[in-house]
């Protein structure tokens, strides 16, 4: 692997996350509406939204259960995975190429990310 | 207001802001987040966890792009990736902890910058060194980039003055809930002598992961709720796709005169209220 090559995997890496992630948030959308046009909504107070929506195992039961909520917090989900995604394919790419200074600095970029994330999830 | 209005009512936001941030290249964060808190009343916090949802949305979809155009610097921006990742975190720790006047108060200094580079367009550097200098060399940082057909060689120096200004960028970045570009492009164009259209490219494909990297504390706080977001991310990414269709055919220049004024407006507006502890 060279890298023109790595650039174009990240490339198409990046489109399909980006759409797959808009389909998803658009059908939990459609699906929000359907339900829950009418609501009353207000946004001046911040208040925590709970489990469903602010952990990983609640989002994706929510979303299995098809929650409009949970299917819109997954296709986030799936958004914020796109560049982590992308980070592991250069650590890959790197590595491939036999290119050991920028396999160990890709790998660092991508253990901060995921320390973050499990912090969080 | 019903579910229904505020849906459409930020969708449409959302486009315009989508729009004319990838035409003055100034990205859609920096204009949501006060239209939504100023204009439609809605917490800061969950104005800054949509607006970074979109931030990696339009980063990602432009990167797609770029990178297969050849501009992009994979080396440089993985490297910068360390600095504006750690930087991203803490940020987004100030902001659980910090209060929202003082999160309006900087974002509100943020606009002022970006209402001035819309207006005045400051001039970048021109004409990159060849050489990298001893460091860039031993990173192997210097590349080629696409001019007139050709590929143009370019060095790389000053790295830690670069991973500095990164890890403030990725701090401003966690803390807004914006894509910091415009610090990006600085800490790369004037301080690292990149060339400007490698430092753009470069700066957008970082903009995802650094996003990435606050996503984890944004969510588990709550930041990110999904009625919100959900208008704001698919209008942003609307919107900056037509932007990027029109690119070629729009008269930028009025354009951003203004967007610049409108941004100066907002700049204004949230110093004030945060000021006066109405945000």
């Amino acid at each position: 692997m060279d890298d023109r090559r790595l650039e174009t995997s990240i490339g198409n890496l990046l489109r399909a996350g980006v759409l797959l992630s808009a389909a998803t948030v658009f059908a939990g959308g459609i699906l929000y509406l359907a339900r829950h046009h009418a609501d009353r909504v207000d946004y001046h107070q911040f208040a925590a939204g709970g489990s469903i929506v602010q952990s990983l195992r609640g989002v994706l039961q929510s979303a299995a259960h098809l929650n409009s909520e949970g299917l819109i917090q997954f296709g986030l989900l799936l958004l914020i995975a796109t560049p982590v995604a992308r980070v592991a394919l250069a650590v890959v790419g790197f590595a491939l190429e036999r290119d050991r200074l920028y396999a160990v600095v890709s790998l660092i970029v991508l253990v901060i990310l995921a320390l973050s994330l499990m912090h969080a999830l | 207001m019903t579910a229904l209005t505020f849906t459409f009512v930020v969708l449409a936001m959302s486009a315009v802001a989508g729009f004319l941030g990838s035409l003055t290249g100034l990205g859609g964060g920096v204009v949501i987040v006060p239209a939504l808190a100023l204009a439609m009343g809605v917490d800061i916090k969950y104005a800054i966890g949509a607006s970074l949802v979109s931030v990696i949305a339009t980063s990602s979809g432009a990167a797609a792009a770029y990178v297969r155009e050849g501009y992009s610097n994979i080396r440089v921006g993985m490297l910068l990736e360390i600095a504006t990742t750690l930087g991203a975190i803490l940020g987004a720790i100030l902001a659980v902890h910090v209060t929202t006047h003082v999160i309006a108060i900087v974002f509100g200094f943020v606009l002022l910058q970006a209402a001035y580079q819309s207006l005045f367009k400051p001039d970048h550097h021109t004409g990159s060194p060849i050489e990298s200098d001893a460091l860039g060399k031993r990173l192997r940082l210097g590349s080629t980039f696409p001019v007139d057909g050709t590929r143009q060689e370019y060095g790389v120096r000053n790295v830690p003055a670069g991973f500095g200004l990164m890890f403030g960028a990725g701090t401003l970045s966690g803390l807004l809930g914006i894509g910091s570009g415009a610090l990006k492009v600085i800490a790369m164009d004037r301080a690292m002598k990149i060339p400007f259209k490698v430092s753009t490219t470069t700066s957008n494909f970082m903009i995802g992961v650094t996003a990435a990297a606050s996503a984890g504390v944004y969510l588990s706080r709550g930041y990110i709720d999904p009625r919100v977001a959900m208008p704001v991310m698919l209008g942003v990414l609307a919107g900056a796709f037509f932007g990027t269709k029109v690119l070629i055919h729009a008269r930028v220049r009025t354009l951003r005169i203004v967007f610049g004024c409108v941004v100066l407006a907002l700049a204004i507006e949230m110093i004030v209220n945060g000021l006066t502890g109405k945000v």
